[in-house]
C-alpha cells in the first residue's frame, strides 16, 4: 500500500497546523461560524444535531493495520469509544469536541492520515474497488491511478470553492463494485484495441434529489493525459455548473441541462488549451506509485480445500467470502450488520481487533466497502477457519453479505442535522424480521438500502429495494422504491407509491420480498425478477 | 491591519474599471471587472494594453474568480489582478497559486495572519500558473517544471 515520502507527510502536517490555527481564531471569535464553517468542512468537520462530527478520509478504502488500529483508538481517546464506516468508504466519528478536532488531525497524520476535503464544495476523497489488488477480473489495480488523483485534488486551488461537492470514483473491472456510473466523474480503466492502457471517463452520475446514471464521454483518455483531462473536466463545472440553487448545483444538472454533447465539445476545447500548460505530472509519477500496491508475497501450491465440518463457519465462507486471484487464497468481509445493529458501526475494540487481523492475516491491510463493511482482502484458504473463531467471539461473523440483512443506511435523523426521518430503526427492525423469520438465506442476494432524506446518503436509488424517510407532515414517513443498482447493470429504482410508517415500511419490505419468492425463476435474483415482471405484481401485493 | 496587498513593482493603476460588457464596446479601458458570471475569456484579444484585472467575489464560497484569473495567466496575461469583494485571509494562498496579485478585502486583514498565511505552503501537488514547481516534478528531478 502507498507509504508518504517527505513531502507527503509535509502536506499533512501542514495542513494540521493550519486548522490548529483556524480553529484557534474560531475559537477566539476572530473567525466568525459563517468564515469557519468551509473551512472546517474541507477538513472533514461538520455540526450535526448533538455535537460535531469527524469525518476520516480512507483514500480509495484502502487502511494498512496500524491505521485501523489507530481508528480505533480515536474512537476511545476523542469519542464515545465507537466509529461508523461510511458509503463512501471512510470513518465518521459523532461525538467530537471542536477544541479536540486539530488534536485527532495530529494523531491521524502520525498514521499517515487525514480528513482533507471529506466534506465542502470541493474534490472529496477518492473511492474504488473495495476488492483492488485481489479481485480476479481486473485489468490492473485501479488504486495507483486514484493516489494520483488524490495527490492532484488535494488543497486544489482552483477547485476549492465548487458550485457544490465533487466525488470521484476510478475502478479497473467490468464488474462495477464502487458505483462508479453514480459519480460526479467515474473513471474505468480500459485498454484500447492497440493494447494501451487507459481511462474511460463518465460524467455526471449522482444520486441525492436528482438520480443519474453518467454517460460516457471519451472512451479512451490515455495514461498520460489522465490529470489534464480531469482538470479540464472539472474547471469547465467550476465555470458554468449552477450556484443559484444548491439542489441544482451538482454537475450531474449541468451535464444534463447543456447537455452531454456540449459539455463534451467544452471539455475537449478546455484540454486542448490545457496541454500546452505542462500540467500533468510525468509517467514517471504513476511508475513511482505502482509498486506501492504490487502484490505482496503470495505464497504458491497452496491447497483450495476448506474444512467444512462446522456448518456456521461454512455458512460464513458461502456468503462471505470472495474468489481471489491467487490460488489457496480469498477475500473474506467482515460484516458490520449484525442483526438488530447500526450498520457501519463498530467499536473501538472492534476496529482494533479488525486492525490487529489485518497484519495477522491478509498482508497488513484491510479495506473499507461502500456497503459499510470491511475485507481482509488476502487470506491463505487454510487459515479461514482460525479467523473465523475470533470474529466469531468478537461479534464479527455476521453470515449475510449482500442479503437483505446486509443493509446499507445513513446516519439519519438519530444523528444528522439533513435528515427528514430515522434509518437505523428501520435498518434494524427489517434485519431482525428477516433473521427471525428465517428467509434471509431463500431471498439470497438482495441488496438493499435507506437513506433518510432526499440527499440519498444511503444509497436508496441504487438499492434492489431502497427506502427513503421523508417528513409528511411533522411525522416520518416511508417511501419503498425497487429495481435499483449501483453495479455495472446500473439503474435507478422506482417508488411503488404512496409511503408507510416505520413498522408499515418493514410489512411492505416483507411483501415484496414474498412476490419475489413467489415468482422467481431459476436462478434469478430479487432483481432480475422485478426486471422481468416489473412493478405491478409488487404494487398488487403491497397496496392490494 | 491589511487594506491592500498587492505583490508587484509597477506603479498602482488608478484607472476606473468597466464591466465586461462595456469592455466589449470600449476596448480602450485600461482596467476591467470581472463579475463571477463574465466569461475571462472575452478579454484574451485585448490583454495586451489591460493593466489591471479586478476580480471581483460578491461571496467567498463563489469560485468561479479563482478560474478566470488562471484562464488569463495561462493565455500570458502579465497585468495586475485583483481580488476584491469577500476575500478573507483563508483565501488568499490558493488565490495567489491562481495568479492574483493584488488584493483589495471588504474587511482588511490581519498583518501575521496574512503573514503565516502566504508562508505556510513549502511545496504544493499541482502545477498552476504561479511558477511554483510542484511535488512530481521535485520528485523527477525537474525543479523548473
Amino acid at each position: 500500500m502507498y507509504k508518504y515520502d517527505n513531502y507527503d507527510q509535509q502536506m499533512v502536517d501542514t495542513r494540521v497546523e493550519e486548522f490548529r490555527d483556524q480553529t484557534r481564531r474560531r475559537l477566539s471569535g476572530e473567525l466568525s461560524e459563517e468564515k469557519f464553517r468551509p473551512l472546517r468542512l474541507m477538513n472533514g468537520l461538520y455540526l450535526q444535531l448533538h455535537a460535531y462530527m469527524l469525518r476520516v478520509a480512507v483514500p480509495y478504502g484502502t487502511l494498512s493495520g496500524a491505521q485501523m488500529k489507530a481508528l480505533g483508538d480515536i474512537a476511545d481517546k476523542y469519542d464515545r469509544g465507537y466509529g461508523h464506516f461510511t458509503t463512501r468508504q471512510n470513518i465518521q466519528y459523532n461525538w467530537i469536541k471542536l477544541e479536540d478536532a486539530p488534536d485527532i488531525l495530529a494523531d491521524l497524520a502520525k498514521v499517515e492520515m487525514h480528513a482533507i476535503q471529506t466534506s465542502g464544495n470541493c474534490i472529496r476523497n477518492i473511492s474504488s474497488d473495495h476488492f483492488a489488488g485481489a479481485a480476479a477480473d481486473e485489468l490492473v489495480d485501479p488504486r495507483p491511478y486514484a493516489e494520483l488523483l488524490r495527490q492532484w485534488s488535494s488543497f486544489h486551488p482552483e477547485f476549492s470553492y465548487l458550485p457544490r461537492k465533487f466525488k470521484i470514483a476510478v475502478i479497473a473491472a467490468d464488474t462495477d463494485r464502487a458505483a462508479m456510473r453514480l459519480h460526479d466523474i467515474g473513471i474505468q480503466i480500459v485498454k484500447n484495441d492497440a493494447g494501451e492502457i487507459g481511462c474511460a471517463f463518465y460524467v455526471g452520475g449522482g444520486m441525492g434529489r436528482t438520480p443519474m446514471v453518467a454517460p460516457l464521454i471519451r472512451e479512451f483518455v490515455p495514461l498520460d493525459d489522465l490529470i489534464t483531462y480531469s482538470e479540464a473536466c472539472v474547471r469547465v463545472y467550476n465555470r458554468n455548473g449552477r450556484r443559484d440553487n444548491k439542489y441544482k448545483a451538482r454537475i450531474k444538472i449541468l451535464v444534463h441541462e447543456m447537455g452531454k454533447d456540449e459539455y463534451t465539445r467544452q471539455v475537449e476545447e478546455e484540454f486542448a488549451h490545457l496541454k500546452s500548460q505542462g500540467i500533468e505530472p510525468p509517467l514517471a509519477e504513476l511508475e513511482r506509485i505502482k509498486p506501492y500496491f504490487a502484490d505482496p508475497a503470495f505464497k504458491t501450491g497452496l491447497s483450495d480445500k476448506i474444512d467444512r465440518t462446522d456448518p456456521d463457519f461454512a455458512l460464513w465462507v458461502d456468503r462471505n467470502t470472495v474468489t481471489h486471484k491467487a490460488p489457496g487464497y480469498v477475500s473474506a468481509v467482515i460484516s458490520l450488520k449484525p442483526v438488530g445493529g447500526i450498520p457501519g458501526d463498530a467499536s473501538a475494540d472492534q476496529i482494533r481487533l479488525m486492525g490487529e487481523l489485518a497484519t495477522e492475516y491478509s498482508f497488513d491491510e484491510c479495506r473499507v466497502t461502500h456497503t459499510q463493511n470491511i475485507v481482509l482482502p488476502h487470506v491463505e484458504k487454510a487459515r479461514l477457519k482460525d479467523l473465523f473463531d475470533v470474529l466469531d467471539a468478537n461479534g464479527l461473523s455476521s453470515p449475510n453479505l449482500d442479503t437483505i440483512e446486509d443493509i446499507i443506511a445513513c446516519p439519519g435523523l438519530d444523528y444528522c442535522s439533513l435528515a427528514n426521518a430515522r434509518s437505523i430503526p428501520v435498518a434494524q427492525k427489517i434485519s431482525k424480521r428477516f433473521a427471525g423469520s428465517g428467509k434471509t438465506a431463500e431471498l439470497g442476494e438482495l441488496k438493499l438500502k435507506i437513506s433518510g432524506c432526499i440527499n440519498a446518503c444511503g444509497h436508496h436509488h441504487a438499492g434492489h429495494i431502497g427506502i427513503l424517510g421523508v417528513d409528511r407532515k411533522g411525522v416520518e414517513n416511508y417511501q419503498l422504491l425497487l429495481g435499483g443498482s449501483e453495479a455495472e447493470d446500473t439503474s435507478l429504482g422506482k417508488i411503488t407509491g404512496p409511503g408507510f410508517s416505520e413498522d408499515g415500511i418493514v410489512d411492505a419490505v416483507e411483501k415484496a420480498a414474498d412476490v419475489y419468492i413467489a415468482n422467481r425463476e431459476d436462478g434469478e435474483r430479487f432483481l432480475d425478477t422485478y426486471r422481468r415482471i416489473g412493478m405491478d405484481p409488487f404494487k398488487e401485493a403491497i397496496y392490494g | 491591519m491589511v487594506e491592500f496587498l498587492r505583490f508587484r513593482d509597477d506603479e498602482v493603476s488608478e484607472s476606473p474599471a468597466v464591466t465586461v460588457d462595456a469592455f466589449g464596446e470600449q476596448s480602450n479601458a485600461g482596467a476591467v471587472r470581472i463579475e463571477p458570471g463574465d466569461d475571462a475569456r472575452e478579454l484574451l484579444p485585448h490583454l495586451a494594453h489591460i493593466t489591471r484585472v479586478e476580480v471581483n467575489f460578491p461571496v467567498f464560497g463563489d469560485g468561479r474568480g479563482y478560474s478566470a484569473a488562471r484562464i488569463l495567466r495561462e493565455a500570458g496575461y502579465e497585468g495586475e489582478i485583483r481580488a476584491v469583494g469577500d476575500v478573507a485571509v483563508d483565501q488568499i494562498a490558493y488565490m495567489r497559486r491562481c495568479g492574483f496579485d493584488a488584493f483589495e478585502p471588504e474587511k482588511a486583514m490581519n498583518e501575521a495572519d496574512v503573514k503565516t498565511a502566504l508562508e505556510r505552503w513549502e511545496n504544493v501537488y499541482q502545477k498552476t500558473v504561479d511558477g511554483r514547481a510542484p511535488i512530481w516534478a521535485l520528485r523527477h528531478g525537474s525543479a523548473d517544471a
